[in-house]
């Protein structure tokens, strides 16, 4: 399935819903619309993955990046996901300790720490 | 025994035809359905990494794939890279992968590496036996 992007607001959070294979090949798409947000000046950024069927260590490097910018600006960055073999993927590579995880996008709101979800 | 040989041009649009294709022959050689999707995750970055190495190497030849149902579903992928590039294999832990100053590069192939030893419980990464490169052997049981 191709990589599917669209975004919407959530208050101050900017959402990201990611669908379909993340990619060796579809990473780059995924790592421009992060880039595009984040130089847009979004600071709260959500990335949904509940309809992401594949991810592999390429899209992982995409999502690493895009925390470590956020960071370095200010700003907060979580993943949403709640798919047992997706969160196989980040328990295996540790990611699970780097990445805020969520269940829900209520969730990862509640849980920002820079407080723009309170 | 039925052996597939797949071999493509070095690029990242073909790594999923190479899943696809090895996901169906595990299928046809009886891995359970249940590790299908390891399958999957693990040829998709050994050929990830195959074709990383032949684009920073400028190397314009194919990389192979081959699967074959000799007892258990074996899958070697073959890239034509210097060795000791390919052997070059190291897992990260939370702190690293977090660490600012490391480079996309080393952070996909550190995670790349992680998926492949978490997933494949017999699982080699050694030179080939002729010429230059690597191959990654991964091997998971059939349930015939």
């Amino acid at each position: 399935m191709e990589l599917s992007l669209a975004t919407r607001a959530v208050g101050e959070h900017t959402v990201l819903e990611v669908g379909g294979e993340v990619d060796v090949y579809t990473a780059p798409r995924l790592r421009e619309r992060l880039l595009e947000l984040i130089d847009g000046g979004a600071r709260q950024v959500i990335v949904d993955l509940g309809r992401v069927d594949f991810l592999d260590s390429t899209g992982l490097g995409v999502l690493v990046g895009a925390l470590k910018r956020l960071r370095s600006a200010g700003g907060s960055f979580a993943l949403v996901c709640d798919k047992e073999p997706l969160l196989k993927i980040f328990r295996i590579t540790a990611l699970d300790q780097v990445f805020p995880l969520h269940p829900t996008v209520e969730a990862a709101i509640t849980a920002d720490p820079t407080g723009a979800g309170a | 025994m039925a052996t597939v040989r797949l071999s493509f041009s070095p690029a990242p649009v073909h790594v999923r035809t190479a899943r696809l294709v090895g996901v169906a022959v595990a299928r046809r050689a009886g891995v359970r359905e249940g590790l299908l999707d390891e399958v999957r995750l693990a040829i998709g970055e050994a050929c990830t990494r195959a074709v990383a190495l032949h684009r920073q190497y400028r190397l314009p030849d194919p990389v192979l794939v081959e699967m074959s149902d000799s007892g258990a579903y074996q899958v070697r992928v073959v890239d034509r890279a210097p060795i000791e590039a390919g052997l070059g294999l190291a897992a990260l832990n939370a702190d690293e992968l977090a660490n600012e100053s490391l480079t996309d590069e080393a952070l996909t192939t550190g995670v790349g590496f992680a998926l492949l030893a978490g997933f494949v419980e017999d699982l080699q990464v050694r030179p080939v036996a002729e010429g230059v490169g690597t191959e990654v052997r991964m091997v998971w049981p059939v349930g015939r």
